[in-house]
């Protein structure tokens, strides 16, 4: 496969000289599986979940269900639309590489192909399963990340994923109207605790990979402004996470119970958003990336668990 | 199209055909369920 990239910080539209050999004949279920970035698609989901159960308007368990595949099927369409658009950038990045598409497995209309089945899916069964209102959240979200972020944001500004993690935020917000049929205040405080956490988790594996982005032509921001910077904007955005955190129990929508738990996993993300700024070596990096991903499942369900012990 | 001479490519394809069969059958009890819900006023 060869590739020819033109891409500049400036230019949103890859130039991609691609053979035309490439099939799709070698692909195995499993490519397809990765094509949907899994661990992203079961933490969007699972926050989409909790949006749904926070609603106290339960629908019956199998709407409830397929309401809660489609949020998945629109983030796995998502996911696959990015594999495709980034090919270039993954080809060139050893953390991308052997996804299905550098990797020759599978040909990238294909791939394309299987996005938009995907996402016409979901769409079509949350509306089905729910309502349009949901329906509609969920195309918008899907066109977010593809066209907002993907296509245009992600090789143009050092402001990428603060934008872009929009995108990531909003299931809460779906699950919730899925249910309910219109947002209100909770699931937007759940927007806003995803918003604010997407920085200091994408950031802190920006600065481990910083050397590939610059190198891909990714204006993120260790590349553009430096690790001074980034490690200062990290602090930032985590002490307004840490803010954000505490609004469930300033606006009465959770107790003491999420309180204890906020307190703890608030602690340990300082901790290492601390850590990383007075050092931000590979271990730094790695520790406040992985414990991230903890932190927002654990924070997330703690408000469940707050919820249904109702205390 | 089964390759005669590749095995492995065969097992491939007929892994992702299955697969296929598959999700086409879930996505029709799905919107069978949906419609049997739907139908009894939830």
């Amino acid at each position: 496969m060869r590739i020819a990239m033109q891409t500049t910080f400036q230019h949103p539209f890859p130039v991609i000289n691609e053979s035309s050999s490439i099939d799709s004949s070698q692909a195995s279920v499993q490519d397809f599986i990765t094509l949907l970035k899994p661990g992203v698609l079961l933490l969007v989901t699972y926050t989409g979940l909790i949006g749904s159960l926070l609603s106290s308007h339960l629908s019956h368990p199998f709407l409830l269900l397929i309401a809660i595949l489609s949020i998945a099927l629109g983030s796995g369409s998502a996911a696959a639309f990015n594999m495709w658009y980034d090919r270039d950038i993954d080809a060139l990045m050893s953390r991308t590489q052997k996804r299905p598409i550098p990797a020759g497995k599978l040909a990238p209309h294909d791939a394309l192909g299987y996005s938009i089945v995907l996402s016409i899916t979901s769409v079509v069964l949350m509306a089905f399963a729910s309502n349009w209102v949901a329906a509609s959240w969920l195309a918008f979200s899907i066109f977010f990340y593809n066209v907002i972020y993907t296509i245009l944001l992600k090789r143009w500004t050092s402001q990428n994923i603060v934008i872009g993690g929009a995108a990531g935020a909003f299931p809460p917000i779906i699950g919730w109207v899925s249910m309910t049929g219109s947002v209100s205040l909770e699931p937007l405080i759940l927007f806003l605790l995803i918003f604010l956490w997407t920085p200091s988790h994408f950031w802190s594996l920006a600065i481990l990979r910083a050397q590939e982005y610059k190198e891909a032509g990714v204006p993120m921001l260790p590349v553009t402004k430096g690790i001074g910077e980034t490690k200062k904007q990290i602090l930032i955005y985590t002490i307004a996470l840490i803010a954000c955190s505490w609004l469930p129990v300033f606006m009465d929508m959770s107790h003491w119970v999420y309180g204890t738990f906020a307190l703890g996993l608030d602690t340990i993300y300082l901790y290492y958003a601390v850590c990383l700024y007075r050092n931000p070596d590979k271990s730094a990096c790695k520790s406040l990336f992985i414990y991230s991903i903890v932190y927002l499942f654990l924070l997330f369900s703690a408000i469940l668990l707050d919820f249904y012990l109702g205390f | 199209m089964d390759q005669p001479n590749n095995p492995k490519l065969n097992k491939n394809l007929k892994c992702r055909n299955r697969a296929l069969f598959l999700v086409l059958l879930g996505l029709v009890v799905i919107f069978y369920g949906l419609a049997m819900v739907r139908m009894s006023g939830s």
